[in-house]
Parts: C-alpha cells; sequence; structure tokens
C-alpha cells in the first residue's frame, strides 16, 4: 500500500517535506481561512454589504468562495484526492458539480419567481 | 472481508476484482461513489434550504441574532460556539488522516491513537451539535406570532430587545391544561408559554419605551423596527399566540422554515457524525485487535477515513449557509 504522496500545494509553491507535514500545513491553512471568515461574518464590514456582484452582497461571495477553497482542501488533501488518478477525480468531482449547480440554478430561480408573486401581488401576505 | 480476499485470491484475474478500475480497490472506489450520491442528498437539503430563503428573502432570520450563546459564559457571542464546533470537526479530520497515514507506515499503535482522538472529536462535536438544540428550542427573548404566521418581536426604544418576561404583566386567570382525558378528541395542549398573549399585550401598553420589530429586512439588512402607535395598532390587531423558542411549527425568531430546516438538515448531518462515531469505534476495536496488522494493510481505515472527512466536508457548507451567508 506504498502509495507516494504529492507533497505541493497551492499549486506547487509550497511544497513539504513529508504527508505529516503537508497535513498540519493544511490545517493551519484551513483555520486560517475559518478565522477570516468567522471574523467577517461577526463584524459585516460595511462596504462588503452595500455592494453587489451579480445581485449578491460581496460578502456573501468572499464566504461561498472561501467555502470552496475549504473543501477543495478537505477533498484534495485530506481524502487524498491529490493521489488519484485523474479518472477517478474526474468521476466523482465534475459528475457532482455539475449536478448540484445545475440544481441550485433550478431552484434559487424558482424561490426567486415564487417571492416576486408574493410580493408583487394584490393579495397582502403581512396580517 | 472482501478486500481480503480481493488481495489475496484474484490477483491478475480480470473479474472478482482482481483489476483495479481507476487503480483504486473495489472498496475506496465505491465508498467515493456512495459519497457523491451522498453529497448530492445534501446538496438537495440545502438547495432547498436555499429556494425556501429566497422565497422569503426580505424577512430571513439573521443568524447572528439567533445562535448567540457559548456554554457557560453569559452575554452575546456570535458566531464563536460554532466556530469551535468548526474547529473541533476539522481537527478531527486531521487526526483521521494521521491515522491513514501511520496506517500506510503499518504502525499499529499510533493507528489506534489516532483513531482513538478522530472518536473523542466526533463525540465532542455531536455533543456540542446537542447543545445547539437544546438551546435553539428554548429560545431567549420570546415574541408573538401573528394570525398571518409572521413574527412579531420586542425591542426598547434604543433598539435592544426586550424578553416577554421584561413587560409582561401576570395576571391572575383560572387557565387549566387540556388534557387528552377531558376533551371529546384525545388531543392534548402542549405546554403552556410562561405569558398569556393578554399578558403580553398589557405589559406592551403599560410600557411606553416598548416598540415591535417586524421580520421585514431593511436595505441595509436590519429588521424594520415599527413607531409607537403603529406597534400598539400591530400588536392589537394581528397579535394571536405567544412563541417561546422554536420547534417545527413556530419559531421566535423568524420564519417557521429556518427552524425545520435547521433542524433536518443538521439533524442529517450530525446523524451522519453519529453513525461516523459508530464505524470509528467499530474500526478501532479492529485496530487494537489486530484485525489490519494481519491482514497487511490498513485500507479500511482509508475507507472511513474518506467517509469521516466527507462529513466534515458537509460541516463546512452547512456552516456557510446556516450561519455566514
Amino acid at each position: 500500500m506504498a502509495h507516494e504522496h504529492k507533497l505541493a500545494i497551492f499549486r506547487g509553491t509550497l511544497k513539504f517535506k513529508n504527508n505529516i507535514q503537508k497535513i498540519w500545513g493544511v490545517l493551519i491553512f484551513l483555520t486560517l481561512v475559518t478565522a477570516v471568515e468567522v471574523v467577517l461574518g461577526i463584524y459585516k464590514p460595511a462596504f462588503l454589504l452595500e455592494n453587489k456582484f451579480l445581485t449578491m452582497k460581496y460578502l456573501n461571495w468572499i464566504f461561498i468562495i472561501l467555502t470552496i477553497v475549504k473543501a477543495y482542501y478537505i477533498t484534495w488533501d485530506f481524502m487524498h484526492m491529490r493521489d488519484e488518478v485523474k479518472g477517478l477525480r474526474r468521476a466523482v468531482v465534475w459528475t457532482a458539480i455539475f449536478l448540484i449547480c445545475y440544481l441550485v440554478f433550478i431552484l434559487l430561480t424558482e424561490g426567486d419567481y415564487i417571492f416576486d408573486v408574493y410580493n408583487e401581488g394584490f393579495q397582502s401576505w403581512d396580517f | 472481508m472482501d478486500t481480503t480476499v480481493t488481495h489475496n485470491n484474484a490477483e491478475g484475474k480480470t473479474w472478482d476484482g482482481g483489476n483495479e478500475p481507476l487503480r483504486a480497490s473495489y472498496g475506496k472506489m465505491m465508498m467515493w461513489f456512495f459519497i457523491v450520491s451522498d453529497a448530492l442528498t445534501f446538496s438537495g437539503f440545502l438547495a432547498a434550504y436555499g429556494f425556501s430563503r429566497f422565497k422569503f428573502i426580505d424577512a430571513w432570520p439573521i443568524a447572528d441574532e439567533v445562535f448567540t450563546h457559548v456554554p457557560f459564559i453569559h452575554g452575546n457571542f456570535p458566531m464563536i460556539y460554532v466556530a469551535i464546533m468548526t474547529f473541533v470537526l476539522i481537527m478531527s479530520s486531521v487526526t483521521m488522516v494521521l491515522a491513514v497515514d501511520a496506517g500506510h507506515k503499518l504502525k499499529h499503535k499510533s493507528v489506534a491513537f489516532y483513531m482513538f482522538l478522530t472518536i473523542i472529536g466526533g463525540i465532542i462535536f455531536v455533543g456540542s451539535q446537542g447543545w445547539e438544540w437544546a438551546t435553539f428550542i428554548k429560545g431567549d427573548y420570546g415574541a408573538v406570532e401573528t394570525k398571518g404566521g409572521k413574527i412579531l418581536q420586542f425591542v426598547d426604544t434604543e433598539g435592544n430587545r426586550l424578553g416577554l418576561a421584561d413587560f409582561a404583566i401576570p395576571q391572575v386567570t383560572d387557565r387549566e391544561q387540556h388534557l387528552s382525558k377531558n376533551g371529546i378528541w384525545y388531543d392534548s395542549e402542549g405546554a403552556a408559554t410562561t405569558f398569556s398573549i393578554e399578558e403580553v399585550k398589557a405589559g406592551f401598553k403599560a410600557t411606553p419605551n416598548a416598540l415591535i420589530r417586524t421580520q421585514i429586512l431593511t436595505e441595509s439588512g436590519e429588521k424594520t423596527v415599527l413607531s409607537r402607535e403603529a406597534s400598539l395598532e400591530k400588536l392589537e390587531k394581528d397579535g394571536k399566540l405567544v412563541v417561546e423558542g422554536a420547534n417545527l411549527r413556530h419559531n421566535e425568531y423568524g420564519a417557521p422554515l429556518f427552524a425545520d430546516f435547521f433542524f433536518f438538515i443538521t439533524g442529517f448531518h450530525g446523524f451522519h457524525v453519529f453513525s461516523g462515531i459508530l464505524i470509528n469505534i467499530i474500526i478501532f476495536f479492529n485496530v487494537v485487535l489486530g484485525t489490519y496488522e494481519r491482514r497487511g494493510h490498513y485500507e479500511m481505515v482509508e475507507k472511513v477515513g474518506l467517509y469521516w472527512h466527507f462529513v466534515d466536508l458537509v460541516w463546512v457548507f452547512v456552516f456557510t449557509f446556516f450561519y455566514l451567508v
């Protein structure tokens, strides 16, 4: 079962000597990312709340992107996806990502439509 | 176990598991495909949460106001507790990878040690989630539900939250709990709230600095506070039911759907953690008994490791969509 581990992260800019060091390195990185999220979540800087990109606040974009970054490192380094062959990696990751994006797109569009129906209808829902 | 058979008898055979497509053993590949399907289940739930939230995008509870407690400490600390929980789970993920790594090096004792730490981490996480649930169910300030199912919360003129106990005037009434033996139908009523709606209404009238805060969010993402006159009128006209805490039907923090999804998604995740702990315990005993040492490889540890990391991965998303966004 002697696997070869790929020991470089951040596209090869950070190389570790052995697998155990890489695990701790990834832990430090994940902890930092979580800390950034928590600090932003508590203080909610005003300029990130006021500005929007594609109808979503900057702050929420940051949260979602950081989440995906965390998910990437958990999958690639903790679950050893980095060491699997390309075929397995794509079968797992692409399938999931495609289906999830599709589902999220459909449901959020529909939810937004129903909001409009409630909001613009003649019936008041606040009673 | 099948994997042992695979490695002993089927070497070189195309069928019977001798061939390893994608250079992963049968068990590991199936664990990956199980994870894909489970990931789709969870994203189904989270997307449904997003659907409901988009439906009520202008009136959704603010997570920072909902989850503000830390055990043993009084005060208002949004996010801190859940951040600790997240860290515990990531930490138990790390001990799991360390166990897998020790397994590759066939270090029997350190695999057992790291598996043990992983189990402890999992137990701490599930316990914390139980506490989070209990706090959420208990609630803190109390609110009034309107006829239309909307939630009215109370604040003073400075914007500080008022609990029902801060202003409600207790009245002497002959209120008896309805039991199933007294009725035609076999249903009894649930526990009565601390104050009745009349007591809350009377107390609100007698407290000049009390205002009502509705669910509707303003442009800057805060809840709308009504003027004193509008508050009095709103409570008198629409107020129907006192709500304390959250359950599947009523939720003092806002839309009942928020509580429904919170219970369902974190509950389903917690159940995954719980079953992960059970599987980890089984593997831990197998490690201690030397099953994998005799087998010559620790692949089972790697497989439960995949499952355990997946649970961590799901939590990362639950954390974002329930507590941050």
